[in-house]
């Protein structure tokens, strides 16, 4: 069984509109239904671009955002049924890692105190032991032990994600949600900062949802990876299968967007541009939600008909109508100029 | 990871002489030239209001009616520097005399404000829903009244005392505390640390405690300087109305003004020397309020 199973999951944002008496004119679609699976000691990279509701999916995941629909199950435990002190206890064992090192960290607290925290909060240790426990995460994280009197704003980037990072381990829980977990840092400094997460993975049996729109990171640290686009999920597959064979169109043309660090086949890749913006998750488009800017649409079935999520193949699951003649070649991309204007 | 030990070589030498974000800000204080002149100012007023009976050469309430008659008020000489009033008593005494009242009206006056301020805005900006909303609501109806408007009334209702002007002033003083600190909770509610507070399973009164409040009130701070200078105007208002004390031997500067209006033909002098020392005391406080609001806020940061 999985460690955490993720069915329907829906998070809608009301719109509000009055000034005294307020009424709802509608809802933010940002996540309409999600399956997710994450099997334990494994990496599940989520990936999608800005507002397409991937942090809400974390977020809802913890509880921080309330759902509207759809459940959660961590370890057989109904996620969304926890109140008060039950949930406080489920907490112990899903921690966050955030994407602004600097801002999820309180400025007027030092390291300890932030690295104590949770270990008080839930009654963990206490006396000199809470203190070789702060120093002991600082020397997992590879932080000198004397960062403990020091303030978060005295260090650097990749130093404060460590410490954010030494944060979610401290209560030694199952899984870890990191959200874009390094793309606020230096390239030179991302590197490190994966590696940490790799290496505590294996020394703690970790398990990670990564939330990230690098699409190299995510391959990078992920076993499997589920592409997300304006909150569904279009495709689920095997890291190294999503890469070499992308079945869904805009997997396709997200990986056609990656730069080749090799002139002479960049100067010769061809690629498949996107039209248009991501449409307001307020009205997302009828049928397949894609359609309005997919480069494969089909004159039948894309915008009137809803499309399943089907497991094409083990592992490989693909949400559109004609990803068979995609991936065979039968159907053929039209570019940019081909759309008409009022559709795109 | 040789890379990652480079980088703390690096930083661990850099920040070894930085201290916290109070300190910086301190620092910051230090270098600009408002924030001395204000403190300087302020130490002054806070010196002679502590020192007044070693300063004032004469007793402020000791009348001498042989040497003044009406319209000839004696101006300076060599045993009153400052002249006399209108019923022979020294002035320059009663100045001095008169710190201590403005600094004690401000000050408890202040404290009283911001001390009621920040219980209600933290019990809105904390708990929010119906609480925020009654506590809110209220505030917007004392904010209704003019400020000044609202201390007079209130200090005519309690009658005439020092006691019922600080009550007054710390009054109109409650809601606008209580509304800055609840802004700045509300906006440091929703900060990613808030957020990562709660994803540890941090209990809701330790996040808002500990957490929200001593991050909000810099603002608060910063305004209940300035509100010391409000006080200390508003309580020369009243005593100028006959709001303050009930003794009119006091030397209070509001009265000292009003009294010297009937000799102000002869004697400007009367109405001019309180008049300055309100402005300089004002002045302090307002330039050390203006300069602690840029020191502790990087966004207006020269």
């Amino acid at each position: 069984m999985s460690l955490v199973e993720v069915r329907g999951l829906k998070v809608h944002f009301p719109i509000r509109a009055g000034v005294i008496f307020e009424r709802t004119v509608g809802a933010v679609r940002a996540v309409d239904g999600v399956d997710l699976d994450i099997d334990r000691g494994t990496t599940l990279g989520l990936v999608g671009e800005s507002g397409c509701g991937k942090s809400t999916v974390g977020r809802a995941l913890l509880r921080l955002e309330p759902a509207t629909a759809g459940s959660v199950f961590f370890d057989g435990e109904d996620v969304f049924a926890k109140t008060g002190e039950e949930l406080r206890r489920l907490r112990r064992r899903m921690q966050m890692v955030f994407q602004d090192p600097l801002s999820s960290l309180d400025p007027r607290q030092s390291i300890g105190s932030i690295l104590a925290e949770p270990l008080r909060t839930h009654d963990v240790v206490a006396g000199p032991a809470l203190d070789a426990r702060v120093r002991e995460l600082l020397d997992v994280v590879g932080l000198p032990t004397n960062a403990v009197s020091r303030f978060p704003h005295e260090f650097s980037g990749g130093q404060r994600q460590r410490v954010g990072i030494a944060r979610a381990i401290a209560l030694s829980p199952d899984l870890i949600i990191a959200d874009e977990p390094v793309s606020a840092l230096d390239v030179s400094i991302q590197a490190q900062v994966v590696n940490l997460l790799e290496e505590l993975q294996q020394r703690l049996n970790l398990t990670y949802l990564v939330i990230a729109h690098d699409l190299a990171v995510v391959r990078h640290i992920s076993e499997t990876i589920a592409v997300m686009y304006l909150g569904v999920i279009v495709e689920v597959a095997p890291s190294d299968t999503l890469y070499d064979e992308p079945l869904h169109p805009y997997t396709i043309a997200l990986l056609s967007a990656i730069p080749i660090p090799d002139p002479e086949v960049e100067d010769r890749r061809e690629r498949l541009l996107l039209v248009g913006d991501l449409p307001s998750p307020a009205n997302p488009p009828g049928g397949c939600r894609f359609h309005t800017r997919c480069p494969f649409r089909q004159p039948t079935r894309c915008h009137d008909e809803v499309p399943a999520l089907r497991e094409l193949r083990p592992g490989h699951q693909v949400f559109c109508h004609w990803a068979e003649e995609v991936a065979a070649g039968q159907i053929t991309p039209t570019y940019a100029g081909s759309v008409p204007a009022a559709e795109a | 990871m040789s890379l990652a030990e480079l980088e703390q070589v690096q930083t661990s030498t850099e920040v070894e002489s930085s201290g916290g974000l109070l300190r910086e800000a301190v620092t910051r204080l230090r270098r600009s030239p408002v924030a001395i002149i204000g403190a300087a100012l302020i130490t002054l007023f806070v010196l002679v209001a502590l020192l007044a009976p070693v300063l004032a050469p004469h007793s402020p309430t000791a009348a001498d009616l042989t040497k003044v008659r009406p319209g000839s008020v004696p101006g300076p000489s060599a045993a009153h520097w400052l002249g006399l009033d209108e019923q022979g008593r020294d002035e320059l005494s009663r100045l001095i005399y008169g710190a201590r009242w403005s600094l004690l009206i401000g000050i408890v006056s202040t404290t009283l404000g911001v001390t009621i301020g920040v219980i209600l805005g933290t019990l809105a900006g904390g708990l929010a829903g119906w609480v925020d909303g009654v506590i809110m609501r209220l505030m917007d109806i004392m904010l209704a009244v003019p400020g000044l408007l609202f201390a007079i009334g209130l200090a005519a209702l309690l009658g005439p005392s020092l006691k019922s002007v600080m009550i007054a002033i710390a009054t109109v003083n409650v809601p606008i505390f209580a509304r800055l600190l609840r802004a700045s909770m509300l906006s440091q509610r929703g900060s990613d640390y808030a957020l990562a507070a709660r994803s540890l399973g941090v209990r809701r009164s330790r996040i808002t405690l500990a957490h929200v409040l001593p991050n909000s009130l810099a603002p608060v701070i910063v305004q209940a300087t300035l509100a010391l200078a409000t006080a200390i105007i508003d309580a020369a208002g009243l005593a100028f109305l006959g709001l303050g004390s009930a003794d009119p031997s006091v030397p209070e500067w509001g009265r000292m003004l009003a009294e010297s209006q009937n000799a102000l033909n002869t004697s400007p002098q009367l109405a001019i020397l309180p008049g300055l020392a309100i402005t300089v005391s004002v002045l302090g406080f307002t330039l050390l309020g203006e300069a602690l609001r840029e020191s502790l806020d990087p966004k207006l940061r020269r």
